[in-house]
Order: C-alpha cells, then sequence, then structure tokens
C-alpha cells in the first residue's frame, strides 16, 4: 500500500509513511509525535486524526493500551478579534 | 445542477434566492442554506488546497466538525463553511494551506456575560429531551447548538424508528425531531443556534456567536454534543468526494442536494445500510455496499431492501484506494481472509464519483476533557467516553452527559438519557423527580434489552461508577 497517499492528518498534511518513519526514529508516543510533526495541531484540533493515530500507534507498538491527547480551549476555530474589548482598541 | 427534484419521502421547499460571490464569481444560495451547501449545490467540490501537499480538499462530515469545508469568509480564514448560513453579498475565499489573516480588522462586538442555571450544549435529541424536561418542571434551561437548525442529526433520519411505541417506534426521525423543535419553540425555552461552544472552565462556557464572544455562568451543565464521523486509513481518502455517509444525509435529506451520480458504501453497520437505502431513494446508484467483517453489521431488514434493489452486499471486503484527481473518479476494494489480510488477484475497480464512510461514530468528547472529565476507552461505546453514574453524572460533579457523547446508541436511547440527566439535575436542584427518575432508568434498561445491545450493556459496566 502507498502510505505517503494515506491521510492521517487532514488539517497539517501529515500521512502514515511520515507518522511510520517518525516511529521508527523513536517518537513512539502521541505527545511527541504531535510536537514533531504537527499531528492534531491544526484547525479541528484533532478531531478526526487523533482516533486514526491512536489506532495507528496501538498497531505500531503492540500495546493494547490507547493513549490521547489534552485538550484545551477553542474546540474549534475562533477569530481572535472576539477577546478584544472595543474600548481597549484605536 | 444536482438538486433532488423527487424524492418518495421529503418534500423540498426552497427559501428566497441568495447572491454571494466565491472567489470572485457571483452564486446562487437558498436563504437558509449553508455556504458548502451552495457551493456544492451548484457543482463546486473543492474549497481549499492542503498546507503542505497541496492536494484538493472538500467537505467530509458536513456537520461542523472535521475541518475540511473550511473557507475564507468575508475575510476571516478558517471558517467552517458547512454550518455558517449564506448572507447576502457574503464573500467566499478558497483557502490556500492555512489561509491568509484578514486585510482589515473585522469589527467584533464587545464580549458579554450572562448567568444561567442550566446550560445544554448540544441540540440533538438528547438535548433536546433534556430541555422539554426541565421545562416541565418550571426550569429554563439555555441550548447551545453550532448549527443553523435545532435538531441535531434527526432532522435528517427519514427512515422509521424501532422500538416500543413509547419510544416513538414506527415514526420516522425527522419527524420526531420537528415535534421535539415544535414542543421547544412553543414554549418558552431559550435557545441560541449558530452558537459554538468552544471553551468550557469550571463554571464557565465560552460560546462564539455572531462575532461575539459570550460567556455563560452556569450552575449546571448537560454536554450532549454527539459524535463524529469516523475516518478510516487508505490511499486517497482525502480526495474530494470521500464523505462520510452522515454528509451525505445532510446533503439528501436535509437541503435537497445530490451528494454524486453514483456511489460506493463502505461499511454495512445500520448507517451503511440505511444511507445506502435513503441514496436509492434520491435517485441516487449505489454501486455495492463493502463490509470487512465477513457478516453483515445491521439489522436483516435493512440489508433486504438493498438486495431487493439488486445492491450487492460484499463481505470480507474492505476498500483498497481511491482514485481521482480532483474528485474520486474510481474506487477499488479487495476481498479479505479471516485474519484481515488483503488477498492478492480479488480486486475489484468500481466506477463511482462518491465513496461514503460508514465505519463508525467517534463520541465529541473535547468539551468534558477539556473540563477535566474522566475519560475512558472502551471499544463498543465508540472510544473515549466520559465515566459516569447511573444519572448520567460526570467526575466533574456539575456536568452530566446524555446521548451519543457518552457512547454510540440510537435516538431513542439519546432521548431517554437526556430526560434522565434533567431529572438527576432537577433532583439536585431539590425538585422531586426521583420517582420518575428511576422510573426511566428502568426504561432505558428495557429499551436494551435486545442481543443488539449485548456489546453495548458490556461497554456500559466499564464506564459507569457510583
Amino acid at each position: 500500500m502507498n502510505d505517503s497517499l494515506i491521510l492521517i492528518c487532514r488539517c497539517e498534511d501529515v500521512t502514515l509513511e511520515e507518522i511510520k518513519e517518525a516511529f521508527n526514529k523513536g517518537f513512539k508516543d502521541i505527545e511527541s509525535l504531535r510536537r514533531h510533526l504537527n499531528i492534531g495541531t491544526g484547525p479541528c484540533q484533532g478531531k478526526t486524526c487523533i482516533p486514526l493515530l491512536e489506532k495507528t500507534l496501538a498497531q505500531l507498538s503492540g500495546k493494547n493500551e490507547i493513549e490521547t491527547i489534552s485538550t484545551r480551549p477553542p474546540e474549534s476555530p475562533v477569530p481572535f478579534g472576539v477577546f478584544i474589548k472595543r474600548g481597549k482598541k484605536e | 445542477m444536482r438538486e433532488i427534484n423527487i424524492h418518495p419521502i421529503l418534500q423540498f421547499s426552497h427559501g428566497k434566492e441568495l447572491k454571494f460571490t466565491f472567489d470572485g464569481k457571483t452564486m446562487k444560495a437558498y436563504e437558509g442554506e449553508t455556504v458548502a451547501m451552495a457551493l456544492y449545490r451548484s457543482g463546486i467540490d473543492i474549497f481549499s488546497e492542503s498546507p503542505k501537499l497541496h492536494r484538493p480538499r472538500g467537505m467530509f462530515c458536513a456537520i461542523g466538525k472535521c475541518s475540511s469545508c473550511m473557507m475564507r469568509v468575508n475575510g476571516i480564514p478558517n471558517v467552517r463553511t458547512c454550518i455558517l448560513p449564506v448572507r447576502e453579498e457574503m464573500v467566499v475565499e478558497k483557502h490556500e494551506g492555512f489561509g491568509k489573516l484578514p486585510d482589515y480588522i473585522e469589527k467584533f462586538a464587545e464580549p458579554f456575560e450572562i448567568n444561567k442555571e442550566v446550560a445544554i450544549i448540544g441540540s440533538g435529541p438528547a438535548g433536546l429531551s433534556a430541555a422539554i424536561t426541565f421545562k416541565e418542571f418550571g426550569i429554563k434551561a439555555l441550548i447551545i447548538e453550532e448549527n443553523p437548525q435545532l435538531g441535531g442529526q434527526l432532522i435528517k433520519q427519514t427512515h422509521k424508528f424501532f422500538g416500543s411505541e413509547k419510544e416513538k417506534a414506527g415514526t420516522r426521525g425527522f419527524e420526531i425531531a420537528r415535534d421535539l423543535i415544535k414542543n421547544i419553540e412553543n414554549s418558552s425555552i431559550d435557545y441560541i443556534t449558530n452558537s459554538t461552544a468552544f471553551a468550557i472552565d469550571e463554571n464557565k462556557i465560552g460560546v462564539f456567536r455572531n462575532n461575539q464572544y459570550m460567556k455563560i455562568y452556569t450552575k449546571y451543565l448537560l454536554i450532549a454534543t454527539g459524535a463524529a464521523e469516523k475516518m478510516i486509513p487508505f490511499p486517497g481518502n482525502d480526495i474530494p468526494g470521500v464523505f462520510g455517509a452522515g454528509a451525505a444525509q445532510t446533503l439528501m435529506n436535509v437541503f435537497g442536494i445530490k451528494p454524486g451520480r453514483s456511489v460506493l458504501m463502505i461499511g454495512a453497520g445500520n448507517v451503511g445500510l440505511i444511507v445506502s437505502y435513503q441514496l436509492l431513494q434520491a435517485g441516487i446508484e449505489v454501486k455495492a455496499v463493502v463490509e470487512a467483517m465477513p457478516t453483515i453489521g445491521g439489522y436483516f431488514v435493512h440489508a433486504a431492501k438493498l438486495r431487493r434493489f439488486g445492491v450487492p452486499i460484499l463481505t470480507s471486503t474492505t476498500i483498497k484506494e481511491v482514485r481521482g484527481n480532483l474528485r474520486v473518479e474510481k474506487a477499488i476494494t479487495i476481498s479479505i481472509d479471516k485474519k484481515f489480510k488483503e488477498i492478492p488477484g480479488t480486486e475489484i475497480e468500481w466506477n463511482v464519483d462518491t465513496v461514503c464512510l460508514s465505519t463508525g461514530l467517534i463520541p465529541s468528547v473535547n468539551l468534558l476533557a477539556q473540563a477535566g472529565c474522566k475519560l475512558k476507552y472502551v471499544t463498543s461505546l465508540g472510544g473515549f467516553v466520559p465515566v459516569r453514574n447511573k444519572d448520567f453524572q460526570t467526575t466533574n460533579k456539575n456536568i452530566f452527559v446524555a446521548g451519543d457523547v457518552t457512547g454510540i446508541e440510537e435516538a431513542s436511547t439519546a432521548i431517554l438519557e437526556g430526560h434522565i440527566a434533567a431529572l438527576a439535575i432537577l433532583e439536585k436542584m431539590g425538585l422531586k423527580t426521583k420517582k420518575l427518575k428511576i422510573e426511566s432508568i428502568k426504561n432505558l434498561n428495557n429499551l436494551r434489552g435486545s442481543p443488539f445491545s449485548k456489546k453495548i450493556i458490556e461497554g456500559l459496566k466499564e464506564v459507569e461508577c457510583e
């Protein structure tokens, strides 16, 4: 199978091939992979890719345990402007 | 262009015509329609170019959960166009990579705060049922919904529900939703749509609405955020025309738009079977349904309906690859053995422009994770789900859950769970709801009485605490 055409993270364009390469280099857990490949750090905040990555990692490591990421706000994209109070501008 | 003109169950009435621009071209939309739907109706498949590999991207989930439909709207990048209603003279542009920042500073309204005794995030069957229960006891809850319409995914279910009469068996899903919504609209229950809850911090919810930041302080919170479509890995899984099966339903059954001309369905669980039949009803060709397991996962009646239309259901078969430049042009499936190993030489090529994935749903637990509620991975419930007690109270004492976010099940169970969670919150407020609550918990257990629910019951044992 052509792993370079299998998209795991759509936001950050991370393929299965890249994940396998990174895993073999020693990035064996979700948090390190996230820092190394930016997987799960795009606009959707890992809603599509992290579950896929969890399974992929379980397969690669042969471990049954599924680990996940910590999530922080915002859960969905929000324009930064909404946090600015009108009075402070201009 | 992709209009559904005749439908055996649904009648589509369009709102007034609006005009907006897409990359400088004038486009047509109907009032009430979202940007992504209007574009797709006009034959636009590609909404963005991916950031590093420069691949074309289109819609995938169509309910605001993935990021595939993001575009630049009125200068603001990363806007989820599948849930954003079109406004007259809106300026929509295709995204390149992560998008460009606005050329000018958009005026945002000043943030404001409100207090509410109870807030409900999500207006699917669980959320609506809870709101109605609160109303019956004289408590006004606030419903927060990120889609333009109330009703969650129930508004697109055209099939009749199973179960007992009490749980609305024999009624079509969208009719159940219509009744629930009518009940909400005719009473004084507060609800806000097009409003995204994006943060939870203790008793505070951050909501984005109308270019404004709303802080909602609440004593009790019910999270009924439902679930998202599961993606699976195969070459070409990001090509426009690869949809979640639910997205196909949204297109057809909510907006009257054909998702494609010919479809290959991946997964023969109930969702795969039901959506395949609904595609046929919308006048779309379904080439086949493929299922990796050796047996069909869904109910026999649904499979039988498809067979009557001559749609083959191929078990022990998986998707090998999807090909296409700007849109799906071809799908290749392959037989697999008992160990899920591909059997060389068994490939089949399908000339389809659409591939639908009905390979499962994942509970949308992100807000619960933010709130510090304990989660646990349970395969039979769809992934990480909140640990909770029989009252649907999470490990965060003031946060309750109901519906698919607690584990993937049916709309009928979601309605009951919303009811029970609301009764439990009312009980904490000091109202006498205990008897009714216990009775409702009993009803919920009865609803799970069939052998189909065996795995669910096993899974629940792992997450239910005292």
